[in-house]
């Protein structure tokens, strides 16, 4: 092992978003050795772009929230295909997560007694969203990453694992290289915690940066673990359309929290045309009843611009292929127009959403105090990923753990806007906490020396490919990410058919020939298209698994439309989720195991509540 | 579509120089956009920092023009395209590669502050009750995305290269953070008159010019720290202060 310049953890934990950062301080509470690797610098993860808030039923705003009402909302927002005992540890645990960041420096939007103020938000029952304007994200990961400097934890900063490393059945560790001279580096560890986030670069329009690969679903895959429900891709509803460059860009649900309406061409809210069943008796019947509701009338239901994402997505679609969208191909969100319901109304939205109204200022040249935005689904977020297990977020592979963003089975179906902020502070956590106890009950596992070199040799291979394939095709990193992007995004986007995701299958399968032999120019020394070489690999492999798990689930069922099979349930198939395995052949398997009946107590709840 | 050519720093330590690239550009575009097209189409190996593009994590700090800014800001439809537009890393910082720089410094300099340190809990539940104007100011400081352009055209460290003595507008935001928020009961007035080199800065108000957040870094911050030093160390003398500082 001499080659390699080696670390040695107790917990290694691969990722500095909030889960990463959360699993990270909680490790490190006892007198354990953790380590903490990411792709960026410190506080530059995703989680930092969070905008509207993060969901806990503090019950601050509105005493009839509790745990109870967070769970049965989460559950019906992921059409019940959530794991019933995820989302009870979260709507019970994430108000003390919440609390606990004020304990740690975060500074949450007050209420007028002094405490967490809480605002509406897609699919919440109550004013739930603990937030900082619209800039959660950021207070978040500054106090996570504020409090977890001084909490003994090594960081490598600009460093990717290309692989995990595994000794019997056990992963012993990870191997990756630092980006600033590209030197190999293995991270030894009784427990590794993968909270790599999502997928979104598979996308051609995505809310998510060069890091978003699926890093932690491919790592987990090939060392063994389970993909659960990688078809429920979210496509959030409001992205930014114009100028062509900031497309995709995330325009916070918060807006329309705030009042915001959406309309088409003809001037028409056309939410209101469209309430799904499961949400009729709570949402508003008249524009007036929806504006009462975001200004907290506690009597007043919600207005439809805030039922789930899925469903406001496919809305839009249906706007602009029918032709009422708007010039350059979304609808408008309106947020100028509160200004005939209050007096001070640009000084309000300005104040409210300080960051949309910088945003659009800055890239698009609009005043949202005055005109509309144009917005359009943007791909945002996965509820697929690792498989783990409810209470430790431990994966089929001893030892190696998950959590956030890459782990699975809290969002089901669709995920809640601000539900992810809170998984991320519980789940981390428990990750944290079970990996360090992993680690305190085993013995630190060799690790296999052949194993990395045939990975390092590997690794450098595209410096080694030829610029072009034997048809004089360019091999470049960014064109073949290009073109997968290009096909996930016509073919395994908002509307799929079983045409399209076959096609989708057979065109990553030519591109994986491509990926194998890829080509990169210059050295080793923080060299981007070296890098994104490498990463086509998890973008590939996540790319597939969400094809297999579409074609798989013939129905229509929250964030996965099928045109071929618009109704809800595949007739006779019950209500089930899919599993992807890395088969012993090393093809990827996929089956579908039956939800698992829920608990007596947490039925009734749900039968009480809705 | 028109074309514009981007003049850019390409090298490391070893030796870097200007590079020009021509490249298309359409409407609404921002140079990172420029970058990342040059980057794909003709230079794959460039090193660029970025991630939110959308001025929200501060990764893709650059000297544009001569000017420090955030590329995914920068909009190109506000840059004379009849010339070169030259990217240059930031300069405060050592070299990496190309547009990337060293800035481990920053993060060192955060370790060594005293961290936050609340007050007991008001309340029961282990929360704190806090009005809303008392945290207003905070929540400005706390809007800071430590992009560290404040840094780089900050004199103190880029010309007269005190990292050691002086801790930069940066880490004053962030002290000022702590010592004026509501729950905090540490005091830092001692480190910043001493190892953070405070009375180093002479207001020139650099930094919150080029604040891509617009937090008012050296009127809301670095003033009322200095007062405060002033007022724990300096007593007598602080009317005399005011006078000249004004």
């Amino acid at each position: 092992m001499s080659s390699y310049e080696t670390h040695e953890y107790d917990v290694l934990i691969i990722g500095a978003g909030g889960a990463g950062l959360r699993a990270a301080i909680e490790a490190a509470v006892g007198d354990l050795k953790v380590g903490l690797v990411c792709k960026s610098l410190l506080g530059k993860a995703h989680t930092v772009m969070a905008e509207g808030g993060v969901a806990a039923a503090l019950a601050n705003v509105d005493e009839r929230d509790s745990w109870r009402v967070h769970f049965a909302d989460t559950m019906r927002g992921g059409q019940y295909l959530s794991n019933a005992r995820m989302a009870e540890l979260h709507a019970q645990e994430s108000p003390d997560r919440v609390r606990e960041l004020e304990a740690w420096g975060a500074l949450f939007d007050r209420t007028q007694e002094g405490g967490i103020l809480q605002r509406n938000f897609g699919g919440h029952q109550y004013p739930r969203l603990a937030h900082v304007g619209d800039r959660t994200g950021l207070e978040m990961i500054r106090a996570l990453q504020d409090h977890g400097i001084h909490q003994g934890i090594e960081v490598h900063m600009e460093n990717t694992v290309v692989s995990l490393l595994k000794t019997g059945d056990r992963v012993s560790g990870a191997f990756g290289y630092e980006r600033e001279k590209g030197r190999f580096k293995i991270f030894a560890a009784k427990a590794v915690v993968l909270a790599t986030g999502g997928v979104g670069k598979a996308y051609k329009i995505t809310s998510n940066s060069w890091e978003y690969t699926g890093d932690g679903h491919a790592l987990a895959y090939h060392a063994g673990a389970e993909l659960i429900d990688m078809e429920f891709v979210q496509f959030h509803p409001t992205g930014m359309v114009w100028p062509p460059s900031v497309r995709g860009i995330l325009v916070t649900e918060g807006v329309r929290g705030e009042g915001g309406i959406l309309t088409n061409s003809e001037g028409r809210r056309f939410m209101f045309d469209d309430i799904p069943e499961l949400y009729v008796t709570q949402t508003a019947d008249n524009p007036e009843e929806g504006w009462l509701y975001t200004q907290g009338d506690r009597e007043a239901r919600r207005p439809p611009e805030l039922l789930t994402r899925d469903h406001v997505a496919r809305c839009i679609v249906r706007e602009v292929q029918e032709g009422r969208g708007s010039p350059h191909g979304g609808v408008f969100l309106d947020i100028a127009w509160i200004k005939e319901k209050i007096s001070n109304a640009p000084e309000h939205i300005r104040r409210k959403l300080p960051s949309m109204y910088h945003q659009f200022k800055e890239l698009a040249d609009i005043d949202i105090t005055q005109e509309p935005m144009e917005v359009g689904p943007t791909t945002h977020y996965i509820m697929g990923g690792i498989r783990v297990d409810a209470d430790s977020q431990m994966t089929a592979v001893p030892g190696l753990f998950a959590a956030g963003e890459c782990a699975a089975g809290l969002h089901g179906a669709n995920r809640l806007g601000g539900n992810s902020l809170s998984d991320l502070l519980v789940f981390g956590k428990r990750a944290g906490e079970y990996a360090a106890q992993f680690a305190m009950e085993n013995e630190a596992v060799s690790l296999d020396e052949s194993e990395v070199d045939t990975i390092a040799t590997h690794t450098l291979k595209p410096f080694e490919n030829p610029p072009e394939d034997a048809n004089g095709d360019k091999v470049g990193p960014y064109d073949i990410q290009a073109r997968l992007q290009d096909k996930m995004q016509e073919l395994v986007g908002i509307a799929r058919t079983q045409g399209s995701l076959t096609q989708a299958l057979e065109e990553i399968q030519n591109l994986r020939e491509k990926a194998e032999i890829v080509h990169a120019i210059g050295n080793r020394e923080y060299n981007s298209g070296w890098h994104t070489a490498l990463d086509l690999d998890c973008l590939l492999t996540v790319s597939e698994a969400i094809a297999l798990a579409a074609l798989e689930r013939r129905a229509s069922i929250g964030a996965h439309s099928r045109d071929d099979h618009p109704e809800k349930e595949e007739p006779g198939a019950g209500k089930y989720n899919t599993i992807i395995k890395k088969a012993d052949d090393g093809a990827m398997g996929i089956r579908r195991e039956p939800v698992d009946e829920l608990r007596s107590d947490l039925q009734e709840i749900i039968d009480e509540i809705g | 579509m028109a074309k514009a050519t981007f003049r850019i720093w390409r090298g490391n330590a070893d030796g870097a120089e200007f590079v020009d690239y021509d490249t298309e550009v359409s409407e609404g575009m921002v140079v990172l956009d420029a970058v990342h097209r040059i980057q794909a189409e003709q230079a794959n190996d460039m090193a660029v920092r970025w991630n939110c593009k959308a001025g929200k994590c501060g990764s893709c700090s650059a000297e544009v023009n001569g000017q420090p800014k955030l590329m995914c800001m920068t909009r190109l439809n506000n840059l004379p395209l009849d010339e070169p537009v030259t990217v240059e890393p930031m300069r405060a910082f050592p070299l990496i590669k190309d547009l990337v720089t060293d800035v481990s410094w920053n993060f060192k300099v955060k370790e060594k502050m005293k961290p936050f340190a609340p007050r007991p809990p008001d309340a029961e539940d282990g929360t704190w009750r806090m009005e809303q104007e008392d945290i207003d100011h905070v929540q400005e400081f706390r809007k800071c995305i430590e992009c560290f352009l404040c840094q780089d055209v900050c004199h103190v460290l880029r010309e007269h290269d005190l990292h050691d003595e002086f801790i930069g507008p940066r880490f004053f935001v962030y002290a000022a953070s702590l010592e004026m928020h509501p729950i905090d009961t540490e005091n830092r007035l001692e480190e910043l008159k001493d190892s953070d080199g405070i009375g180093y800065c002479n207001i020139t108000k650099c930094c919150t010019k080029v604040c891509p957040e617009h937090i008012t870094i050296t009127d809301n911050a670095i003033i009322p720290l200095k007062e405060r030093v002033v007022d724990e160390f300096y007593d007598p003398i602080k009317k005399l202060f005011r006078v000249f500082s004004r």
